[in-house]
């Protein structure tokens, strides 16, 4: 058997039939841990590495698992035939994937080695050279932009984004397949400044060619009951439709390609 | 040259103007063909049955009422009034006249009746008495099938209170030929007859029949030949007076004789349609492959230059009108069965022809637009599905199934060509396959399927298990032995396929019960006629004159029953939780949820009887009282939390469709215990029963009328629809639910398989969404799946799935930027999503 198989990592989600993250239909990993703590999150329980115990519906959940490569490869290509039929995959999400980069790399290797594509969802946080590590058997980089300037980044995210800004020149430089994608967050990056810039940014990106608009949703809100938090942005109001109609406008400007959600 | 064409074709203002009008009103009963019908009946009474069915077609068609509705391109209709029906009192009638003064008011399909047809239908009725297929076939039956069918074990109503449908003949002979044409094959053959051969006098009779019903079906559109020329002469709209008179022209000469244009074409089939749901009260009567019979006319035209594409979608959209204008009215139990008004006449689009070539054409994509014009349930569109089968037709099949109208249904050539080569048809007749009624597939012209021949509750032979064969005191199944002393899981389970079988048999002998009464009293020369072999063999489709010969009855209850099995498995034997004794009791007790209501009233009804035994008046307060008290307080505490401790282990088991091997393959086994022993069977034209796997809607009423079940369902709760999992019991999306049903062996279920999947329209917006979809249909079926359809839920359903998340646990909806399970969301987002809808999201 192949060594990578047996590679361990700890997740706590596997959501099939994801038809948003990446082409056709996938499957979507979702690996604990992650590096920023956005006040927006709609998977707190991603954030922390630590195996933890989550209120849904009134009955303690353990969020977490630690599997191999192998159980969650069984699993991922239970779907094998849509994949085929749609051109779709394994998409990795978090939490962040790259904190996890043997496992992580490990899965992305299992599912070439099945002929499937492959796609992260990342924040693009680590040092470049991990990041690297997963090109060869990367598709598509699925990567966020939340913001260019650093202090309002910090403020809503817990981290600067130097690194993020300087990994995705890099990233796009390699000529890995990027798409840049921005959480739309009313009070943090919803106005058509905000998002121009960082569209700008996007377009200077060797190869890159598209922008996913993706507005703020309430999904988390229970969980952060669930898991005793306080979520901090409990007035906020979503984006509605005219607005991101709006912001889209003004992205397009660059001449990226442009799409509200996945 | 291309094919087809996939560009939108626009509507003409025809169309809503047709469908206002036949909405307009309540439909209505009328007596005429009823009241001919008798009096034929009464002319003829000592003559073979065959010609008496003849002449009465006959009579019908010279005298039934006729209309042209306003703005008509395609004419033709047996009733007075839009959407009205006949009534057919050979098959059965006291249902009706017992609902004359309900049927226009009950909630499901109400139909007016005018206090003279009560009267006329009254008098009709005298005449019927004891002379219907359903009293014959009752007479048939054994003690022990007529005890089973009190019980509900399975209910063969189709054909027992209706005439024989479920079929597709062979329109495109009609279309050819005409029936000038018949009558000259009929004539021939019966130039073959000897008058010295045994059977002379019967094939002889029945030719003769086929003869007067082709005769009757061309005065018939003479009628309205006539009936046009002369509105044509009154009509004072030029434009309208110009279509009157083609519509003249092509009632003269269609279906008299072969078409000659797409436009006769199109007229020609309708009288088919018609007549053929006018000689008998049997539904399903499917118009097939319309897109292949009919494309050779198209096309002619087309090149001719005598007909523009927009003209040929208009008549076809006419006939999808008119596919609504025939009614039926079934007793109440049953209308709520198939609310809707539904006459499941099935019209297949795409799929291969004899040689193995795709043949998806023009007329593919113009049935798909013509649903999407009309936007009604008739015709139950379907779509076949293979690996040859372009990308942009199922594209717009998809685009159709995104409007929420739940059409198209999907089939798989993949799955359904084997299996029906298995039972013995040929290649190249399989090939050409087509739907009849809700999934069943069939050779057209050549197949007299019995489709649809009853409905089999696979809980209820569980429920004997428990009571050792036993109900309300009354022996209905086998005594399998006291479950108390089963040691083995195995054991168990083979209780339960002994009373399977036992059950399968009393079905199989009811069904060839009322198969033989049809044959006897009901046998139907118009439908033979356009049934390959009937003339050859000079026989009645009924007597077994068609080529391919099947019964299918449809077993539903697998996902319950897979459930319920691998519960007792795993508690009782593997866990030993609790025994069997105690589940038994638990299921008696209906988890502590309150007492059955037929079990509450059961027990009311004794202890009033030992009241007034005792001398003491009961008024009807006290009896509800006591009713009361029995559903409330019969059950102690202990045993309630018993009860919850066992729906609580019960909850935490895996499930069937949830992609779970383990017990998917079990589900395939459960199956088996239907679909294997009903193999063996014959019925009396020669042919072999096949197992289809659906319940339609009937897993609601049936399962109102069964008990708790071990995998947790309460007692008098409906039962799993199709073959997908219990409601509410798969919770890992779409493709795990597939992957699970497509466990299943549907080779063996040649009658059909049904699989039900929801889905919010965002799931399925824009062109990617379409894709994914469709990939979503080419995966499963790439697994063996058989068929699938869709409902694309609105607002007002995700409302309804806020009410009632139980029942909506696999609805993907769209959230933003990726779909979820709808009940999963908080309640605040699922708000959230609702108000988004009205946006146009």
């Amino acid at each position: 058997m192949n060594e990578f198989l047996k590679v361990k990592g700890r997740i706590f989600d596997i959501q099939r039939y994801s038809i948003h993250d990446g082409p056709g239909i996938r499957t979507i990993v979702f690996l604990k841990g992650c590096a920023l703590k956005c006040k927006w999150c709609c998977n707190p329980e991603s954030q922390s590495y630590d195996i933890e115990n989550m209120q849904v519906k009134g009955k303690n959940k353990i969020i977490g698992k630690d599997v191999t490569v192998e159980e969650v490869m069984h699993e991922v290509m239970k779907d094998a035939p849509y994949y085929n039929r749609s051109g779709g995959g394994l998409t990795l999400s978090g939490g962040e994937c790259l904190l996890q980069p043997d496992f992580a790399i490990a899965l992305l290797m299992a599912a070439k080695e099945k002929g499937i594509h492959t796609a992260i969802e990342s924040t693009a946080i680590v040092d470049y050279e991990i990041i690297e590590r997963f090109f060869p058997y990367l598709d598509l980089f699925l990567m966020d932009i939340k913001h260019l300037d650093t202090v309002k980044h910090k403020q809503f995210t817990n981290q600067p984004n130097e690194r993020i800004l300087t990994n995705a020149m890099k990233i796009a430089m390699s000529g890995q397949h990027l798409i840049i994608r921005v959480p739309v967050v009313p009070t943090f990056n919803d106005t058509p400044k905000e998002i121009r810039a960082i569209a700008e940014y996007a377009k200077v990106l060797p190869g890159v060619e598209e922008l996913h608009l993706l507005p703020y949703h309430r999904l988390g809100s229970d969980k952060y009951v669930g898991l005793s938090r306080e979520y901090e942005l409990k007035n906020l109001k979503p984006p509605n439709n005219e607005w991101m109609q709006l912001l889209k406008e003004e992205a397009l400007k660059t001449g990226l390609r442009v799409q509200i959600g996945g | 040259m291309k094919k087809y064409y996939d560009s939108e074709i626009a509507k003409s203002s025809r169309i809503p103007k047709l469908i206002e009008h036949l909405y307009a009103k309540l439909p209505v009963i009328e007596a005429d063909r009823a009241v001919i019908l008798t009096r034929v009946y009464k002319e003829t009474e000592n003559e073979p049955i065959i010609m008496r069915r003849a002449k009465a077609f006959r009579a019908i068609c010279e005298e039934l009422p006729i209309t042209i509705r306003p703005d008509e391109l395609i004419v033709g209709s047996n009733s007075k009034a839009p959407r009205g029906c006949q009534v057919f009192p050979e098959y059965s009638f006291e249902w009706l006249e017992r609902e004359f003064d309900t049927v226009a008011t009950r909630s499901a399909d109400p139909f007016e009746i005018a206090e003279d047809t009560k009267q006329k239908l009254h008098e009709v009725y005298q005449y019927w008495k004891g002379k219907t297929t359903s009293e014959l076939a009752s007479s048939y039956m054994e003690q022990e099938t007529l005890t089973a069918m009190e019980h509900n074990i399975f209910t063969p109503g189709n054909y027992f209170y209706n005439g024989i449908g479920h079929l597709t003949v062979q329109y495109e002979k009609v279309l050819a030929i005409g029936y000038k044409g018949i009558i000259k094959e009929a004539k021939e053959a019966l130039k073959q007859l000897s008058i010295t051969d045994g059977d002379y006098a019967k094939r002889a009779r029945f030719l003769e029949a086929v003869i007067i019903t082709s005769k009757a079906a061309i005065k018939y559109a003479r009628r309205y030949a006539e009936l046009a020329m002369n509105m044509a002469q009154e009509c004072k709209d030029r434009t309208r007076k110009k279509e009157l008179i083609t519509i003249a022209q092509n009632c003269a000469n269609v279906p008299e004789y072969g078409a000659t244009s797409f436009y006769e074409a199109c007229q020609s089939f309708w009288f088919v349609q018609l007549l053929l749901q006018t000689e008998s009260s049997g539904h399903s009567i499917s118009p097939g492959r319309f897109d292949q019979y009919m494309y050779p006319y198209y096309k002619k035209d087309l090149d001719a230059g005598i007909i523009t594409r927009e003209f040929a979608q208009e008549l076809m959209d006419c006939i999808w009108v008119k596919l609504n204008d025939l009614n039926k009215v079934r007793d109440a139990g049953s209308a709520e069965g198939f609310a809707g008004y539904s006459l499941f006449q099935n019209l297949i689009a795409g799929g291969q022809d004899e040689e193995g070539n795709d043949v998806t054409n023009d007329l593919s994509f113009m049935c798909i637009e013509a649903s999407m014009h009309v936007m009604l349930p008739a015709p139950s569109l379907s779509v076949r599905v293979w690996n040859g089968t372009p990308d942009e037709f199922l594209m717009k099949a998809a685009t159709l199934t995104r409007t929420g109208i739940g059409l198209p249904a999907y089939y798989n050539d993949e799955v359904i060509i084997p299996a029906l080569v298995n039972r013995g048809v040929l290649l190249a007749d399989a090939r050409t396959y087509n739907i009849i009624g809700c999934v069943e597939p069939q050779k057209a012209g050549k197949t007299d399927g019995w489709h649809d021949a009853a409905f089999f509750n696979m809980l209820r032979p569980l429920e004997m298990v428990f009571s050792n064969g036993y109900e309300n005191g009354e022996k209905v199944g086998l005594q399998t032995g006291d479950v108390s002393l089963m040691k083995s899981f195995e054991e168990f389970y083979d209780a339960y396929k002994k009373q399977m079988n036992y059950f399968i048999e009393l079905m199989v002998n009811a069904i060839n019960a009322i198969d033989l009464a049809h044959a006897q009293r009901c046998p139907l020369p118009y439908q033979s006629s356009m049934i390959e072999d009937c003339i050859g063999r000079g026989k009645s489709i009924q007597e077994g004159g068609a080529v391919y010969n099947f019964t299918g009855p449809q077993g539903f209850g697998i996902a319950n029953m897979t459930d319920a099995l691998w519960a007792i498995k795993v508690l009782v034997f593997d866990e030993k939780k609790l025994t069997l004794s105690e589940y038994k009791k638990a299921l008696e007790n209906n988890f502590g949820k309150g007492m059955p209501k037929k079990k509450a009233e059961l027990i009311t009804t004794e202890i009033v009887k030992e009241i007034v035994k005792a001398g003491n008046p009961v008024s009807e307060s006290q009896i509800a009282d006591i009713f009361k008290m029995i559903c409330d307080n019969y059950i102690s505490e202990t045993d309630r939390k018993k009860y919850e401790q066992l729906l609580e282990w019960i909850d935490e088991l895996p499930k069937y469709g949830n992609d779970i091997e383990e017990v998917d393959l079990f589900a395939r086994d459960v199956a088996y215990t239907y679909t294997k022993p009903l193999e063996k069977y014959k019925n009396p034209r020669g042919g072999q029963y096949q197992a289809g796997l659906y319940p339609v809607s009937a897993n609601v009423p049936l399962g109102a009328q069964t008990g708790a079940t071990p995998d947790g369902r309460f007692a008098n709760t409906p039962i799993a629809d199709g073959v997908g999992p219990a409601s509410g019991r798969d919770n890992k999306g779409p493709t795990a639910t597939a992957n699970s049903v497509a466990k299943l062996d549907h080779f063996i279920a040649s009658n059909g398989t049904l699989f039900n999947q929801k889905f919010h329209p965002s799931a399925l917006s824009g062109v990617k969404g379409l894709q994914n979809f469709t990939s979503l249909i080419r995966g499963f079926f790439d697994e063996k799946g058989m068929h699938m359809q869709f409902n694309v839920v609105s607002k007002d359903t995700l409302l309804d799935a806020q009410a009632h998340p139980e029942n909506y646990k696999n609805l993907v909806v769209r959230v933003a930027g990726y779909s979820a399970l709808f009940t999963t969301l908080s309640r605040s987002l699922q708000d959230d999503i609702i108000n988004r809808t009205t946006q146009g999201f």
